[in-house]
């Protein structure tokens, strides 16, 4: 009980018409902690990191926060910022077009008069840089970074503000497995010079790492907080608590019935869009069989999206060479209705930007890619459709009242099982699954998984790109890895491990 | 089938607004607002411009604009009463061939727009400035009169004929026929929905729904067939109800329908569920072009001449009655019936005004407020579920930001 408290929320409710997001939370902060928050998507984590940090102002929710020994009233982000309280969001607010510096420094810049004092700004860029360990040139533009890097410019700009409470909004949940190490590391460094963080992560095994102390949050109210000085917790543990049972297995069983291979890729290479000189598939060749899941490992940036959307109707890149086999004739993807006819289906890694409509129905957006099935001569029919649709709700068990429910009301798995369906409904041989369960909490992780395998026990080929290799190595039958866009690898699931498959993805010159 | 499902409840409001404008004139011109007179004038010199909302709310539902439409209504019309006058071509070639420019020049929009990617905004502008100056070239800035016949069948009424029942009789029958059409149509969707075990409103519901809708029917019907002798139901007005029906029905039931919703409301996502947004992308421009060719040679039927400066403004009025509708800028919600009220709105605010004394200066600075004020309201309700004054005035003393709730 050594380090005092910085942080206490006391008794924190706060509704939405119709809907009570938090009810009653107390939660206690200790100086130089870090802090998980963890519960399912809904729960009310990021409703109650938004009491704090005055995105909901003071006097829309009932209860008090003590920081630093002081009841505050922030009355919007500003206040919390001044008083030392940074939020990152997990969609990063930076500008693309700006620089790192520029970035860092932005609606805060240091003056000589009225102009901005541009030394300055690039002196403290650079040690701000040097602090969160990024090697780049201040001036360099956010858009020319990676995402992992991009990150670190979020975490310099709260040390730029003098930051003592730090809240990460799933902070990882877009980077690959390296950058996101970089990221922890860097975190418990922080602690160690006295910044305190709260940091909510669906990463389970990242906060079994970094954390001293856990906080579980289920239905708006707090199930428990576990303190790592008691005694380590483990991830079934933290489970528990986030879904108030056990799950059982968490990955469905293999059931090895994998046919004759029916789809392949020969020789397939993609030139990148903008460079020229740059392939992001070099001569990829791989087979896909009937009944089974065809895993693809690789860092970000290996090309495996790439490799994919280029398969879907060359969605990605310039097409150099390569041909496609599915049962056994070449066939002619160059397009997506193409791809479609052929019995692809692509569910993008990005949900909400490639995957739905977020101004559509459950309905509408099911129907979507194949719109033909459900009309007659260019008209819809509306009954035919809505039966398509319940269809989908039922068998995937969507939660939501009905069809008629916009999408965008709906929670990360939710939205993510109204993309299979509308998949599913096009009737694919062949359903390509690029991070399908990113960003989703573990009780509809598990269900999505089921409905994976589900869809392999139909006789259908899956292939399954995941930066998590535990999902890799539970769920899929075989696994390809990726590496600068070449396969580097092919190993069945069963014999491989994590480290047999990270030497090839990242293959060091010795390898 | 005119609204669609989610947006009912909208279209409901700004209806709501419509009707207390109506009576708040009507009380404040003693009548004459709903006077057999002014209804008749008021579809028959507003027809073109809800014409041109239908093709401009399905331009904004994709995520375009058009603001070429005043120049190439004003372009298609002159060449259209030339061919009359200076070729002497019979006057149902120059409609033919008013048509086809119009969809020549939809072609030539929407090819920059869907197949270089030159934004709409820029291709439309260009188009605003080359056709109105094509206008002048061809028809050397001076008015040019048009065929009798083309005048009689595009600002012409329903004729005399019948019985004398002391109203005009094709105009009886045509509410008749939308009562019955309007009874078929509900009582076959029921039916449909019930044999395959839908869920279906009580039978009472649907009487009284019918009863009422019938009600106004009759109610319009016999407002429009007591006009003074000569006037009834005007033609533009059957061609604005054709229009209606057909786009309404484009756009709430076809696949081409859904694919303009798709293409705005994520546009690479329609692309990655196997829509071809660029023949979407033309397909709305190219119509548009088409229906400011009707716009443009209704207009002339009208006053009964082309000149230089036709068109000048009508993309404002398209544009705000779309808006007013409930249109989102950034594409992907809009209907047909919303902009067929947002220019009525618009149409009996201007009519209304006017009719009790107020200048045309007024007028205007009313007009632009009601469209400021429709879009906030609308983008306020979007914000934080419903909108309240007290809410707005909250938020503003506290000086932050709505957020959603996550």
């Amino acid at each position: 009980m050594a380090d005092p408290v910085i942080l206490e929320m006391r008794g924190i409710t706060k509704e939405f018409p119709g809907v009570r997001a938090l009810e009653d939370v107390s939660i206690e902060v200790r100086r130089g902690r870090i802090h998980a928050i963890c519960g399912e998507n809904g729960a009310g984590k990021s409703t109650l990191m938004k009491v704090l940090s005055g995105v909901y102002p003071h006097g829309t929710f009932d209860g008090e926060i003590v920081y630093q020994g002081e009841p505050v009233a922030f009355g919007r982000i500003n206040d919390s910022e001044r008083a030392g309280i940074v939020i990152i969001h997990q969609e990063l607010a930076l500008v693309p077009e700006l620089s790192i510096a520029e970035n860092i420094f932005l609606g805060n810049e240091p003056r000589k008069g009225i102009a901005i004092d541009w030394d300055a700004v690039h002196v403290r860029a650079a040690e701000l840089l040097a602090r969160v360990g990024l090697d780049e040139d201040p001036e360099t533009p956010i858009k020319h970074i990676g995402v992992g890097k991009q990150q670190l410019v979020e975490i310099a700009k709260a040390l730029e503000k003098d930051v003592k409470l730090l809240i990460l909004d799933e902070p990882t949940a877009a980077l690959n497995e390296a950058d996101s190490q970089h990221l922890l590391d860097l975190i418990v460094g922080l602690k160690g010079k006295g910044v305190t963080s709260i940091m909510i992560s669906h990463k389970l095994g990242e906060i079994e790492q970094v954390a001293d102390a856990i906080t579980i949050i289920r239905d708006g109210r707090v199930v428990e907080t576990l303190d790592i000085e008691h005694g380590a917790v483990d991830e079934d543990r933290i489970i528990r608590g986030m879904v108030g049972r056990t799950l059982g297995h968490r990955f469905p069983e293999r059931s090895g019935t994998a046919g004759d291979v029916f789809f392949e890729v020969r020789d397939w290479t993609v030139q990148h869009p903008l460079s020229a000189e740059r392939l992001v598939a070099k001569g990829s060749s791989f087979t896909v069989r009937r009944g089974e899941i065809v895993g693809f490992a690789g860092l970000m940036g290996a090309g495996r999206t790439e490799l994919a959307m280029s398969l879907f109707g060359r969605q990605y890149g310039t097409w150099l060479g390569g041909t496609i086999v599915k049962d056994g004739q070449e066939i002619r993807v160059r397009s997506v209705p193409e791809a479609i006819e052929h019995g692809i289906a692509y569910v993008s890694e990005d949900r909400k930007a490639l995957g739905l409509n977020l101004l559509d129905t459950i309905k509408r957006s099911v129907v979507s890619a194949k719109l033909d099935k459900v009309s007659t001569a260019g008209v819809v029919d509306p009954i035919r459709e809505l039966h398509a649709a319940e269809e989908y709700l039922r068998a995937l068990r969507i939660k939501a009242p009905d069809v008629e429910q916009g999408v965008d009301t709906l929670s990360g798995g939710n939205q993510q099982k109204v993309v299979l369906s509308k998949w599913m409904f096009t009737d694919p041989d062949l359903l390509i699954l690029d991070e399908p369960t990113r960003g989703i909490d573990v009780g509809a992780k598990s269900e999505i998984y089921q409905i994976i395998r589900q869809l392999a026990d139909q006789g259908k080929g899956v292939i399954l790109i995941s930066s998590e290799l535990p999902e890799l190595l539970g769920l899929a039958d075989r696994i390809y890895t990726i590496f600068e866009g070449r396969i580097t690898g092919e190993l069945p699931a069963a014999e491989a491990d994590q480290e047999m498959l990270m030497r090839r993805m990242a293959p060091t010159k010795g390898d | 089938m005119l609204f669609g499902k989610k947006g009912s409840l909208k279209e409901f409001g700004i209806l709501g607004a419509l009707i207390v404008i109506v009576l708040a004139f009507q009380i404040a011109t003693n009548g004459t607002t709903l006077s057999s007179g002014n209804v008749i004038n008021l579809v028959q010199s507003q027809s073109y411009i809800l014409i041109l909302a239908i093709g401009m709310v399905m331009v904004i539902i994709a995520g375009h604009i058009d603001l070429s439409v005043g120049s190439v209504a004003a372009f298609v019309s002159v060449v259209v009463a030339i061919s009359m006058t200076d070729w002497g071509i019979p006057w149902w070639s120059s409609i033919l061939l008013g048509l086809g420019l119009g969809l020549a020049i939809g072609a030539w929009q929407g090819f920059w727009v869907a197949f270089v990617g030159v934004p709409a905004f820029i291709v439309t502008l260009a188009g605003m400035l080359m056709f109105r100056g094509l206008n002048q070239l061809v028809g050397q800035s001076r008015g040019i009169g048009v065929d009798s016949e083309f005048v009689a069948l595009l600002a012409g009424y329903l004729p005399e004929i019948g019985p004398d029942t002391g109203y005009n009789n094709p105009t009886l029958l045509l509410g008749l026929i939308a009562i019955v059409a309007v009874v078929v149509v509900e009582l076959r969707r029921r039916a449909r929905r019930q044999s395959v075990g839908a869920e279906v409103a009580p039978m009472w519901v649907l009487i009284t729904r019918l009863v009422l809708v019938a009600g106004v029917i009759v109610a319009a019907t016999l407002l429009f067939a007591s006009g003074r002798p000569g006037t009834s139901f005007p033609h533009s007005g059957i061609l604005l109800a054709i229009f209606v029906l057909a786009y309404g029905f484009l756009t709430q039931r076809t696949t081409l329908g859904r694919h303009i919703y798709a293409v705005g409301g994520n546009r690479r996502a329609a692309e990655l569920s196997g829509v071809r947004t660029r023949w979407v992308d033309f397909f709305v421009m190219a119509n548009m072009s088409v229906l400011a060719a009707v716009a443009g040679m209704l207009w002339i039927a009208r006053s009964q001449a082309a000149g230089p400066a036709d068109g000048t403004g009508w993309e404002l009025d398209a544009i705000a009655a779309v808006f007013i509708g409930g249109a989102a800028v950034a594409g992907g919600i809009g209907t047909v019936a919303g902009s067929i009220i947002g220019g009525l709105v618009m149409a009996v605010l201007s009519n209304g005004l006017f009719a009790i004394g107020t200048g045309s200066d007024w007028i205007q600075v009313i007009k632009g407020l009601v469209l400021l004020i429709a879009v906030a309201i609308d983008v306020l309700n979007k914000r934080q579920g419903r909108f309240s004054i007290i809410g707005l005035l909250q938020r503003g003393m506290r000086g932050t930001r709505a957020a959603d709730p996550a």
